[in-house]
């Protein structure tokens, strides 16, 4: 490192005014981990009303505006942001580059965030109060019959789109551009892989949502009739608008997942990741086939039977690239040197559950069955096996993984565990009830249900509750190990640990590559 | 928002009543129509072919993942197992298999065709709406359904059916019935035996009909008709729910369906058209004071209580109890109640209630709640009303 460059400023203007990758990453990190809180006590609320029949806690509307605001400050506040802050801290250390190609804009797509979320935060005191129509916002719930608040919603979509295609932008510039002499495309680590492919789909889908939101504005404000059939439009329309979106959205939220366990399993199988190539290849398959199925959410708004079986038969092929990648990581571990530290706990934890989510996936593809499936908590059981074992697992297991590098401490491995075994039950108790209650008949988005559905609720409403407060405990072990973790100075951390931001010094210096290595 | 922090104290009972509903008779056992019943884990097999076909295609699914997690995790487990550090295990270098990457590219392929073929086959089923015997209206409303027997003469029958559960075994200060949240005043007759066309559309927001052992579940949507049939083998009372969400009380708009024998079916159609006459006559009639505040309390019951309270003290609604509409220009009151007030929950009940109900339960709000105005409208006035004059 040459000696002309300085540290971090100090004091607030730090964080208000830095343009480097370590810190906005930082920043996105703990704003994602307090969205996740926020989103999460909206959960502890809708559970503790579905722990029992009757209504006892909030008004049917409340409710309406718990689920609505969980899966939005899930969606876009805690899921996509933490990633977002992942790619930053990690691909420049990946790929040998000294920052983000574009260090001002990167700047500016993390502040706008605070802004959006404090609006959507606010509406929850409005009146009428805050979106009740779903996080799927289905026209004309959203637009005719939605709450004066709905204007607000509009806008702080609209920011968290730029704010998203701005970080988009900036990654692809940084792997197109900033990679170290001798980073081919096909020696790049696969976390930067799925990032890269993620980036793609997020600059080609944001502006489809913000489309939809604008045209929700139109309709609601300047008396355009887009979703309305009464002017001639159409309600449908903004179910695919919205899916077109929707669809590609959820393999945002999980594709740097896959980047992640690829990185972790290999480091401690002590074995070369399986079909690397190939990993690459099936995800820029899934990607391709996230554009043409978005219909699958719709198999029963009475879409012509052509267009039915299409989107079958091409959700259905989504199973294959999926299933390479899970048959991937299992041949990594075979016949590898394993250890099971708290990253790799949580890596397993993912391939074994995020797989029981993909199956029950197979299951909702089946158009005739889904005409039983869709809108109960068979779907909702579902993705949350794939948002929270697979995206919110990945993430934890990024946090583990990582955060020695990133502060030089080690965290308490004790806890550690604690913390994947806890959330591993708790995860499990809350969420497989849920496929029984769903396919026994419960429709989703319900404060109230009747008494068959009872038992389940219960059971999961408890495991709700232990999985919520074991992330305290996440928290308290992040913190403990920053303030006072066993400090530790080995680049590699890891034994097994392979890649270019292992060969930094540990804690990684405000500054890296600021002459790229070479590789070989 | 919250309501009374009393109730808080029953959820740290929550374990408690957990074990004991596991291992006795259970919080609900009472409440609840049986053990089985209660812990329902699967589809149900339903009364119509196409529902035993798509639960025949659910289970065939359902294993498939079944034996594909018995390879897939317990080549996991077994390698978890079996090559850890602790156990001395030392790592091999292989990285690569063209061979097996192809296998297993192929047979999930190869899986994945043999679901479709049956999955296309009764999914043509399903759309198979054609030469029905009898076709019924549905339309979806915030918050109730409202059904209409196209008659080939005209002569069509229709009727609103909305939640019957009161209001106090919701706010828990009654047990709960054994059909809680999925009982409703009118239940939807249909003959056993008959395909029958269901033409499904929404009134307000989006809806969806859904009977789980009819095997049919079709959005509601404004502005649009869907299409959906459907064909009972067999008789029985079948209970389902809205399964879009529309609002704040989508968790409160049940589905009740009464398969009965072709005999009944036309008994209970004739009835129907009977009443039908008799409310045609009633709207010509003109009814004393007490006989309107008698029906027009069974209406309020049925129709308002949700919103403006029991004793008219309001609640999401107005209250009515001394209000200036309940004891102002009854012809305003009338409005209101046909029209509806934009941008509140109030909803127009022109089009919901009949004109003697209507006149009935302004009549009624004017003169309970301590409100004793001692006028009446009659369902002609209504009827005047309604066409503006
Ligand atoms: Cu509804």
């Amino acid at each position: 490192m040459g000696e002309h460059h300085h540290g971090p400023a100090k004091g607030l203007t730090r964080w208000l005014y830095t343009t480097n990758h370590k810190d906005i990453g930082t920043l996105y990190l703990w704003f994602s981990f307090a969205m996740f809180i926020l989103g999460g006590s909206f959960a502890m609320i809708i559970r503790a009303e579905l722990f029992q029949p009757g209504l006892q806690l909030v008004h049917p509307e409340f409710f309406n505006q718990m689920t609505t605001m969980h899966g939005l400050v899930m969606v876009f506040g805690a899921i996509m942001p933490a990633f977002v802050g992942l790619a930053n801290w990690m691909i420049p250390m990946m790929i040998g580059a000294p920052d983000m190609a574009l260090p001002r804009m990167n700047n500016l797509s993390f502040w706008i965030l605070p802004f959006a979320f404090a609006m959507l935060a606010s509406t929850l005191f409005m009146q009428g109060g805050a979106p009740n129509f779903g996080w799927t916002f289905y026209a004309p719930l959203s637009t005719t019959y939605a709450p004066p608040s709905v204007t607000f919603f509009i806008f702080a979509i609209h920011i968290m789109g730029a704010s998203s295609i701005m970080g988009s932008i900036n990654i692809i510039a940084t792997v197109v551009n900033l990679r170290a002499p001798g980073m081919t495309y096909m020696k790049m680590p696969l976390f930067v892989w799925t990032w890269f492919i993620t980036a793609f789909l997020l600059v080609a889908v944001m502006p489809v949502l913000a489309g939809a939101v604008t045209m929700m504005l139109m309709d609601i404000h300047f008396g355009t009739s887009f979703f309305s059939a009464a002017g001639g439009g159409d309600p449908v329309l903004f179910q695919h608008v919205f899916w077109f979106f929707g669809h590609p959205e959820v393999y945002i939220l999980i594709l740097p997942g896959f980047g992640v366990v690829s990185q972790i399993i290999p480091t401690f199988a002590r074995k070369p990741l399986f079909g690397y190539a190939s990993m690459v290849y099936a995800t820029a398959s899934i990607a391709f086939l996230s554009f043409i199925v978005w219909a699958h959410h719709m198999y029963t708004v009475g879409l012509p039977v052509a267009g039915e079986l299409f989107f079958m038969y091409a959700t259905l092929l989504i199973a294959v690239p999926t299933g390479v990648k899970v048959f991937n990581w299992i041949t990594t571990m075979f016949k590898g040197s394993m250890t099971f530290e708290t990253p790799m706990l949580f890596s397993i934890a993912f391939v074994f559950l995020f797989t029981v989510g993909g199956l029950s996936g197979v299951m909702l593809a089946m158009a005739p069955v889904d005409f039983q499936y869709q809108d109960t908590y068979f779907v909702v059981a579902h993705f949350h096996y794939t948002m929270v074992a697979g995206a919110i697992f990945s993430l934890t297991a990024a946090t583990y993984y990582w955060l020695p590098k990133w502060t030089g401490r080690m965290y308490s491995e004790t806890m550690g565990k604690t913390h994947f075994w806890l959330s591993f039950f708790a995860f499990n108790l809350t969420f497989f009830p849920q496929h029984f209650v769903g396919l026994a008949g419960m429709p989703r988005r319900i404060p109230d249900y009747a008494l068959q559905f009872a038992d389940f609720n219960m059971v999961s409403s408890i495991g709700a509750f232990f999985y919520g407060s074991s992330q305290i405990l996440f928290l308290f072990n992040v913190i403990r190990t920053i303030r006072s973790g066993r400090p530790i100075t080995d680049p590699k951390v890891w034994e097994g640990a392979q890649g270019l931001e292992w060969t930094v010094a540990t804690p990684a210096p405000y500054h890296t590559f600021t002459t790229p290595p070479e590789v070989k | 928002m919250f309501l009374k922090a009393k109730r808080l104290s029953k959820l740290t009972l929550g374990p408690v009543l957990l074990f004991l509903s596991l291992i006795s008779n259970g919080a609900w056992a009472a409440e609840a129509e049986s053990w089985r019943h209660r812990f329902q884990f699967n589809l149900p097999i339903g009364a119509t072919d196409v529902g035993a076909q798509i639960y025949g295609l659910h289970m065939l699914v359902f294993w498939i993942c079944v034996g594909v997690s018995v390879v897939v995790f317990g080549a996991m487990f077994y390698t978890v197992f079996a090559f850890r550090k602790s156990r001395g295990a030392v790592a091999s270098q292989f990285h690569e298999s063209t061979t097996l990457e192809i296998a297993w590219t192929i047979v999930p392929f190869v899986i994945l065709i043999g679901l479709a073929f049956p999955a296309t086959k009764t999914l043509l089923e399903i759309y198979d709406n054609k030469s029905a015997d009898l076709d019924v209206m549905i339309t979806g409303y915030q918050w109730k359904w409202k059904y209409e027997y196209i008659d080939p003469q005209g002569n069509n029958v229709s009727f609103f059916s909305s939640l019957r559960t009161p209001q106090s075994e919701i706010y828990n200060e009654e047990a709960k019935g054994q059909d809680y949240l999925l009982e409703v005043d009118e239940p939807l007759y249909l003959p056993v035996n008959k395909k029958v066309r269901f033409l499904v559309t929404g009134n307000d927001v989006i809806h969806s009909w859904w009977v789980p052992e009819l095997a049919v579940k079709r959005d509601a949507i404004p502005g649009f008709v869907n299409e959906a049939h459907t064909k009972a083998i067999k008789t029985g009372i079948f209970r389902g729910q809205c399964a879009e969400l529309c609002g704040r009380d989508h968790g409160f708009m049940p589905i009740v369906v009464n398969v009965v024998s072709q005999d009944e079916y036309d008994a209970w159609l004739g009835k129907k058209k009977a009443e039908a006459t008799e409310l045609k006559a009633l709207m010509e009639k003109e009814f004393t004071l007490p006989e309107l505040v008698e029906r027009g309390k069974g209406v309020y019951e049925r129709t308002c209580v949700a919103c403006h309270g029991v004793n008219g003290e309001g609640g999401i609604g107005k209250p009515l109890a001394k209000s200036a509409i309940a004891t102002g220009d009854i012809k305003t009151h009338l409005g209101i109640v046909i029209h509806g007030k934009a941008g509140t929950a109030m909803q127009a009940f022109g089009g919901q209630l009949n004109e003697v109900d209507l006149a009935a339960v302004v009549t009624y709000e004017r003169n309970a709640f301590g409100n004793n105005m001692g006028d009446s409208a009659q369902p002609v006035d209504v009827y005047k009303l309604k066409k503006g004059q």
